[in-house]
């Protein structure tokens, strides 16, 4: 279904939306954002037993619903409209992909069921200090010991890494180089050895953490040295994922600033009557409709098995980082001096399209990795 | 009608064909055929050579007909225009002359709106229709007009009355294009092609019987006009391939469709060529140019968005939901497209982009392409007025005061050249 959704996703989508505006108004949004921890566990435990939210790609046989990524894409495209502030993308999307991608059955068995219920929170730590997205990049070491393996060195940009209770870390065999000798980890929160630190993000309702990893005790997911593939194909499904989360805060951010230039009055009519800013409001919904496209057709392709599905992931994030953050200087632009003030609500999504943008790599990293792809399937 | 169904219907158009295709018929004789059974126009009314099929029906008639390879009804050209606006409008009389010649594709149509001094303001029309005794006289000067210089027939929008209000004074014509009054040039354009035509009207005549609609109502009907031209696009294209298959009737058909098609042949290139950025690119060694790959990745990133957000919308008609924004867009997508998709191939095509003809690249089309893109932001109404109409109709967004609506409209300031 790459063109349209059935009529039980539609009407999923409208529960989902129903229940954020009545849960993560943005008053409660600011409330969460100034937190250290960025959301409430009880909070997010109701919210997930009333909606299923993270056992939805987890297949039945792990705990989970068994749907694709087109559900998970409404979810995330509709949290993205609410900036809904939860450990979602962390649990749902990265650990879980990482865990399904390269662990093994027992693996799966052993760590699905509880996410899929809501008790655990996990993430993904992959990036690091230099701040690239690819598994060439990592540096932190694991070392085999007598009980498993040893890591040590350094995390960063770690989504929600400050409170998750399970932390799958990308990590290299020691003098091992490229996209050799790479294997998955799982650690504990609270493991010894192990600091976090929040790091201050410009996007308070996306908090990142820094890991300092020393002689950390880890598990190892999957088979030693061969997280290169799972974790190439995790950053593809993160980038559709957050694609779908993306056209729905530019999507939230167009209606908004229309619907201003509606009540504002200047000059004795309302600004919405004069050609430029109509003509803003028809590009921005060019814009916003062609990322919803490519984001749909993404999120559709990844439950097809496209050969293709890494160009067409790229394009999608691609299409979405710029469309985003368009959106979002148009919707200040349009609301004029009171969209640059705190109080007024736009500032909160303009922060989340640029920190959108650039997580999981820009636009411009992914118009490469697309024209890759796209090469050689030509 | 409740028995008609997609079964029923596949089952009585197969057999139909069946028994009555033939590709050794001269075209006109099948598509006579055509009309007297009714499937050549299975959604026009039984009365006038259709079978009053609803629309969603319609999909499985073309399939049989694609099925057995049978030639449909003439499906391009303004014909296709003039018949629907008669349906809508015209008198039976009209019906009786003009909707089987547009079925057989006998007459050819041109379509009298566009001014020098109206362009995206077409209902600003100053050309003028008199009534002198019994006989309306046109006056005025008509542009963009394809196909006018071989046109039997013209659907003119003019001025009956210069006292009421633009939209009010206007009445709807058919033409008769073969009289003295008419005189036919073709328009140079930018690339070098002449597609279009001004055509000067001199005391041309209509006869009373040739007025569609009420006098005044010209507005309605130009709409409705428009509205099928909007809608016929995909149509178009599908039918330009035509077919290969020996037979006089194929034969026929080919012909028909290199004459229609002939003032169409660089639309492939106004449209920029977004298929031959790849192709240039890896020929020309510019592919592994970081620079240049990230104009050729916004191109193809905005095409294929677009492409999707087309069938979007075109999913949703099918499936007989409500269109969403989606539908409206695909006019501005398209010239935001073809301009990036020009500016890539001048950087693919360095200094050879100075030069044209068989001195150029691919003999000409690159160069064609820079100097056609121009078009695909004006043609069918300009970016500026698609805007508009996207605002106002999709986003609801206020219309500009207006300064000449509810004055009369000799009234209202206008161009005073042309």
């Amino acid at each position: 279904m790459k063109f349209s959704f059935s009529a039980e996703q539609a009407e999923f989508r409208s529960n989902l939306r129903r229940f954020l505006a009545d849960h993560s108004p943005p008053k409660e949004v600011r409330r969460l954002m100034e937190t250290d921890m960025g959301w409430e566990r009880d909070a997010w435990r109701r919210a997930n037993e009333a909606l299923g939210l993270t056992a939805l790609r987890i297949p039945e046989a792990h705990g989970g619903a068994g749907f694709g990524f087109s559900e998970i894409g409404i979810v995330l495209e509709e949290m993205g409209r609410a900036l809904f502030c939860a450990p979602y993308f962390a649990t749902a999307v990265l650990a879980t992909g990482a865990i399904l991608n390269a662990g093994t059955d027992a693996q799966k068995q052993a760590l699905l069921p509880d996410i899929a219920l809501g008790e655990t929170i996990a993430t993904l730590a992959a990036a690091e200090d230099n701040g690239r997205w690819d598994a060439a990049a990592t540096t932190l070491v694991a070392t085999p010991s007598d009980s498993g393996y040893r890591l040590d060195g350094h995390k960063s940009f770690v989504l929600d890494g400050h409170t998750a209770d399970t932390i799958v870390v990308l990590a290299r065999a020691p003098g091992s180089a490229g996209e050799t000798g790479l294997s998955f980890f799982t650690v504990r929160g609270d493991a010894s050895g192990l600091s976090r630190r929040l790091l201050k993000t410009m996007d308070p309702t996306r908090k990142l953490a820094h890991l300092k990893f020393d002689g950390v005790e880890a598990v190892l997911l999957g088979h030693a040295g061969a997280a290169a593939a799972p974790f190439a194909r995790t950053m593809i499904e993160a980038a559709v994922c957050l694609a779908n989360e993306m056209v729905g805060g530019a999507e939230r951010l167009r209606e908004d600033a229309l619907a201003y230039s509606k009540l504002r009055m200047q000059f004795g009519r309302q600004i919405a009557s004069f050609q430029s800013m109509k003509h803003k409001a028809a590009d921005m919904l060019l814009d916003v409709e062609l990322a919803k496209s490519a984001a749909y057709y993404a999120a559709a392709a990844l439950d097809d098995g496209d050969a293709d599905v890494a160009a067409t992931a790229s394009l999608a994030k691609a299409c979405a980082s710029d469309a985003y953050v368009q959106t979002a200087i148009h919707a200040i632009q349009i609301h004029g001096g009171i969209g640059f003030t705190w109080d007024n609500d736009t500032h909160l999504w303009f922060k989340r399209a640029k920190s959108s943008e650039v997580l999981f790599g820009d636009a411009s990293y992914h118009r490469e990795q697309m024209m890759r792809h796209w090469g050689a399937a030509a | 009608m409740s028995d008609v169904t997609e079964s029923t219907v596949r089952a009585e158009v197969r057999a139909w064909l069946e028994a009555n295709w033939n590709p050794d018929l001269g075209l006109i004789e099948w598509r006579n055929k055509l009309a007297d059974s009714g499937w050549g126009a299975p959604h026009w009314p039984t009365a006038w050579h259709g079978r009053d099929l609803s629309a969603g029906l319609v999909p499985v008639v073309e399939e049989e007909f694609r099925r057995i390879g049978a030639v449909g009804v003439a499906k391009a050209g303004i014909r296709v225009l003039a018949a629907a606006t008669i349906l809508a409008h015209g008198t039976d009389m009209q019906k009786a002359k003009f909707l089987r010649r547009s079925l057989t594709g006998e007459d050819t149509w041109c379509q009298l709106f566009s001014e020098p001094g109206s362009g995206s303001d077409v209902a600003g029309a100053v050309t003028r229709a008199d009534l002198r005794g019994n006989q309306w006289l046109v006056n005025g000067q008509k542009v963009w007009t394809t196909s006018a210089h071989k046109a039997d027939w013209g659907l003119l929008l003019a001025r009956t009355d210069w006292d009421k209000p633009k939209h009010a004074g206007l009445s709807y014509f058919i033409l008769d294009m073969k009289q003295p009054g008419i005189s036919v040039h073709p328009l140079k354009q930018m690339n070098g092609h002449a597609s279009f035509n001004q055509v000067f009207i001199t005391d041309a005549v209509v006869p009373p019987e040739m007025l569609v609609g009420e006098v005044g109502q010209g507005w309605a009907v130009t709409t409705t006009t428009l509205m099928h031209e909007r809608r016929g696009a995909d149509g178009l294209r599908t039918w330009a391939q035509g077919s290969d298959r020996p037979g006089r009737c194929y034969e026929e058909e080919r012909a028909e469709i290199k004459t229609t098609m002939e003032p169409y042949k660089w639309y492939p290139q106004r449209a920029g060529r977004v298929d031959l950025i790849v192709p240039r690119a890896k020929e020309t060694g510019h592919f592994d140019d970081p620079v240049i790959r990230q104009e050729i990745a916004k191109v193809l990133i905005m095409s294929k968005a677009a492409e999707w957000t087309a069938r979007r919308a075109r999913t949703a008609q099918e499936q007989g939901r409500p269109q969403g924004p989606e539908g409206s867009l695909g006019k501005l997508a398209s010239s935001y497209i073809a301009r990036a998709a020009a500016r890539v191939h001048t950087q693919l095509t360095g200094a050879d982009a100075l030069l044209t003809g068989e001195d150029s690249p691919m003999g000409g089309v690159i160069a064609e392409i820079l100097v056609s893109v121009p078009a695909t932001s004006i043609a069918g109404g300009t970016d500026e007025i698609q805007h508009n109409i996207i605002a106002e109709r999709v986003l609801g967004m206020p219309r500009e005061a207006s300064v000449d609506t509810g004055k009369p409209f000799r009234d209202v300031p206008r161009n005073t050249v042309g």
